[in-house]
């Protein structure tokens, strides 16, 4: 079970509050990107041991998108931030560097 | 507006040592807008003689109530019969503005939880911290219970009000008086 603080209301609740979006920080393909792009946006996603940046909803709290930094293995959360940006925010990684060493943000899927 | 308007479950009610009613009918309108300007503000005001509540707070008096329900959400709560002309004015205040006031009444079903156990009531359903610590009146939690959506406040130490969409009305009574039948479980014990 996993416990989230929405950034929006400021709540933090059990994981059936919420709503799972899947990975987060994808750019999206556009117009004149080959289809190579187009796939890489629209299926590959990456499946990582450890850390994770995910976009979630608070579906039955405020409805506000936002994202959060979790690791699939032991499912720590490391933090949770604004949906309005499109890099985790440097203090978090910084974090996340100190509890998992090696760890560097890699960016969307590519 | 019609004489014949009724709330979704009639006035229902349960008695045991905490007592679940349907409240009758409640003028509701979801107030859209940038929450920090003076102008809404103003207009909330002139509707309910009361300011803007900060984060996850609600503020009654009278039959009148506001919660704040999102960054960019209130629910304005004024008497049934008023609630069409109350959601106009809004609108007309806000006009010009990124705003939007709409009369939800009749998408809702209001609930009273009346009793020293209604905090127990409420945390065998909603996946909630109720301790006295961590929930005061005066603060609102928008959350499942059980199955379905709802949000509820406490009006004071024995008495949660509780709001969930007309549609699920009978389901939420009747877990609410389930929950309410089978007992206290002692764990959240009223302050005497
Ligand atoms: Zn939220």
């Amino acid at each position: 079970m996993l416990i989230l603080e929405c950034p929006y209301c400021g709540v933090s609740g059990e994981e059936t509050e919420f709503h799972a979006g899947g990975e987060a920080h994808i750019t999206r393909a556009s117009v004149g990107d080959d289809d190579q792009a187009f796939e890489t946006y629209l299926f590959m996603r990456k499946n990582p041991k450890g850390v994770h940046f995910e976009r979630w909803q608070h579906a039955y709290g405020c409805g506000k998108w936002f994202h959060a930094a979790r690791c699939t293995m032991t499912l720590e959360v490391f933090g949770t931030y604004s949906a309005q940006t499109f890099t985790p925010p440097k203090a978090l990684l910084a974090e996340i560097a100190k509890k998992r060493s090696g760890f560097e943000f890699e960016g969307g899927a590519s | 507006m019609s004489d014949m308007s009724v709330s979704a479950l009639s006035n229902a009610q349960y008695d045991g040592s905490v007592q679940v009613a349907d409240t009758g009918l409640r003028g509701m309108i979801t107030l859209r807008g940038d929450l920090a300007d003076k102008g809404l503000a103003k207009a909330v005001k002139a509707a309910t003689g009361l300011g803007v509540p900060k984060q996850r707070q609600v503020l009654t008096k009278g039959s009148n109530g506001v919660a704040w329900m999102s960054p960019d959400e209130l629910l304005i709560m004024v008497p049934y019969s008023a609630a069409t002309q109350t959601a106009a004015d809004l609108q007309l205040a806000l006009s010009g503005q990124h705003a939007l006031a709409a009369n939800v009444s009749d998408a809702r079903a209001v609930f009273r939880i009346a009793g020293a156990g209604c905090r127990e009531v409420i945390a065998k359903l909603a996946p909630v911290d109720m301790a006295s610590d961590k929930f005061a009146p005066g603060t609102i939690r928008r959350t499942r219970i059980a199955q379905i959506a709802a949000a509820f406040w406490m009006v004071d130490e024995e008495t949660v009000e509780l709001v969930c969409f007309r549609s699920v009305a009978q389901y939420a009574f009747d877990i609410l008086v389930q929950a309410a039948k089978n007992g206290p479980v002692d764990f959240h014990l009223p302050k005497s």
